[in-house]
């Protein structure tokens, strides 16, 4: 069907454009790493009553996410690049459908998103992490949904950008907030009565999910997270595919 | 059936009138310009014909489609060449047209048979494994119409295809559209070179502040300002009454030139030349100068379709890029 086709295809382009940025990938990888690695040293004395693991293990699937909402963020509203640049047009002008572009899009973000977050767990080995090698599976899952939900609310905002000036507001006033009340950090009940915002954060589920898989310490219910990420997701693609459609080029 | 037809279309944006109350029809395999100064609506015309945008008020049907009803099917049978560069960078030609055809659900084979005819078409054969954001303004330019082509459309749109470009890679872009005529292809142009409408155009519609104000090939329009004019240098002693030929609307002499304002140039040279020999005038030279639709556009609306500080700031847009 010719729909797929173009799904495939634009997903394709976003994977050949990932893989071929070499600077941009293992750079983007830099800060989160940096942040594991002193962060864990930097606080592996320090006592959180609530936790159970080690801070090393209680982080790194925090940064794990981090990375993820990064990435997927970002691929969603370079959209904007290609409005900019003109691409956009000449996709808006075949015969594909606006949902099929936007999930198109989702799909490439998502899956350099999660392949990010699998290099990211892959340096995090080196730094001391120990996941249990069982959690591999329902951790992917996870982030795949993490994810798509990421690059939903990218490509939502890339629809009310009209440049890519927005990014500096996108990254100071969205990202980093959402980082830091999702418990990659540390745990959401230290945050006492703010903890309420925290379990507004889709990217929050995410992080439990990510971090009950791999080490098995989870503050929220596993199940719990996988229905509120799953839900989100589905909603933020119909909400992005509906903003999509009405966008002019 | 005609391959477009336009009946009353007008978009207005914020109650600007961008396009007020068009008419047109563009027949299968014509070459039909759109001709007019910058703001004049080409644009905005095109992107409603493209299904881009959605008219205020009107309708047109593009390939037999409505626009707005039947938009995909619309898009099945067209390609695009647009204004700005579309192509993506960070892929390679031949990756920018698998892409493309895949889009417009080319299969494999296909794909494959079209990209080499394409790149032949427009020359680009050696660069197929480049990435594009090497290439030249030029050649991003030839590739683009080389897209625009690759999934065979009935009607192939350009928005100013030579804007920007140098001369001879205008000349081989006008070669490459003349060859389209073989195909069958429709091509619907938009500029404000008068050359270029001139040269490839069967028929051309002048568009200024969103109306069209003239429509017809380049031929008749051009006989709307008034007629040829012919020169001719003469030897010796001349009498005005020699060249008080039937055909000619009016005859200055001066100086040995003699100007003759005649209906058609090209018809009237060889019998103003008989009749003048007959009288034993000696000819030194003639000159033939037809009018432009320049000066048709003048003409009409009072006003010259170039604007030279155009051209300077779009080629300052793209080396910013």
């Amino acid at each position: 069907m010719r729909e797929l086709q173009g799904i495939y295809v634009l997903w394709l382009r976003d994977l050949k454009r990932y893989v071929r940025a070499r600077s941009r990938l293992f750079g983007s990888l830099g800060m989160p790493f940096f942040f594991l690695i002193f962060f864990s040293l930097g606080f592996r004395r320090a006592h959180i009553p609530s936790l159970t693991i080690s801070y090393t293990d209680f982080l790194a699937p925090g940064i794990i996410a981090m990375v993820i909402l990064f990435t997927s963020v970002f691929s969603g509203v370079s959209v904007v690049w290609d409005r900019q640049f003109g691409f956009l047009r000449e996709i808006m002008v075949a015969p594909i459908s606006r949902t099929a572009i936007a999930l198109g899009r989702i799909l490439g973000g998502a899956t350099t998103a999660v392949l990010q977050g699998w290099l990211m767990l892959l340096a995090s080995l080196a730094v001391g992490f120990s996941p249990n090698p069982i959690g591999l599976f329902p951790a992917a899952l996870f982030m795949v949904l993490l994810a798509i939900a990421f690059t939903g609310v990218g490509i939502a905002f890339s629809t009310l950008m009209r440049d890519v000036h927005g990014f500096q507001i996108i990254i100071n006033f969205f990202i980093f907030p959402v980082f830091l009340l999702s418990g990659a950090v540390f745990p959401v009940k230290e945050l006492g009565f703010v903890a309420p915002l925290a379990m507004l954060n889709p990217m929050s589920y995410g992080v439990d999910g990510i971090r009950w898989s791999l080490t098995g310490y989870s503050e929220i219910s596993p199940f719990f997270d996988f229905f509120v990420l799953f839900t989100f997701s589905l909603a933020i693609v119909l909400i992005a595919s509906y903003l999509f459609k009405r966008t002019e080029v | 059936m005609a391959a477009i037809l336009v009946e009353n279309l007008t978009k207005s944006f914020n109650g600007f009138k961008a396009v007020d109350s068009i008419n047109l029809e563009v027949s299968e395999g014509e070459v039909f310009g759109l001709l007019g100064p910058n703001g004049a609506g080409k644009t905005t015309t095109i992107k409603i014909l493209v299904t881009l945008l959605k008219p205020t008020s009107g309708k047109a049907f593009v390939a037999g489609y409505d626009v707005v009803k039947r938009a995909e099917e619309v898009r099945k049978r067209i390609g695009v060449v647009f204004q700005e560069p579309t192509l993506d960078l960070e892929l390679t030609a031949v990756e920018n047209l698998d892409f493309h055809g895949r889009l417009y659900g080319m299969d494999g084979r296909s794909r494959r048979r079209r990209i080499k005819e394409v790149l032949e078409l427009v020359g680009l054969e050696d660069k197929a494994n480049v990435l594009v954001k090497n290439f030249s303004g030029g050649m991003q330019r030839r590739l683009e119409i080389a897209r625009g082509l690759m999934h065979e459309p009935e009607i192939l749109f350009l928005d100013e295809p030579t804007l920007g470009l140098d001369v001879q890679t205008r000349r081989r872009i006008w070669e490459y559209i003349e060859s389209l005529k073989e195909s069958g292809v429709t091509v619907v142009i938009t500029t404000h070179y008068i050359e270029e409408a001139e040269r490839l155009c069967d028929r051309v519609a002048i568009i200024d502040l969103g109306r069209i104000i003239a429509i017809g090939s380049p031929n008749k329009l051009r006989k709307l300002v008034g007629g040829d004019l012919i020169t001719l240098e003469v030897d010796g002693n001349v009498n005005f009454s020699d060249f008080n030929i039937s055909i000619a609307e009016k005859v200055t002499v001066r100086n040995g030139i003699v100007e003759m304002t005649v209906k058609n140039g090209e018809e009237a040279i060889p019998l103003i030349i008989e009749s003048l020999q007959s009288k034993g005038v000696k000819i030194k030279s003639v000159s033939l100068r037809r009018p432009t639709l320049e000066d048709v556009f003048v003409s009409l609306t009072g006003r010259r379709i170039r604007d030279e500080g155009e051209e300077w700031k779009f080629w300052l847009r793209m080396r910013r890029r």
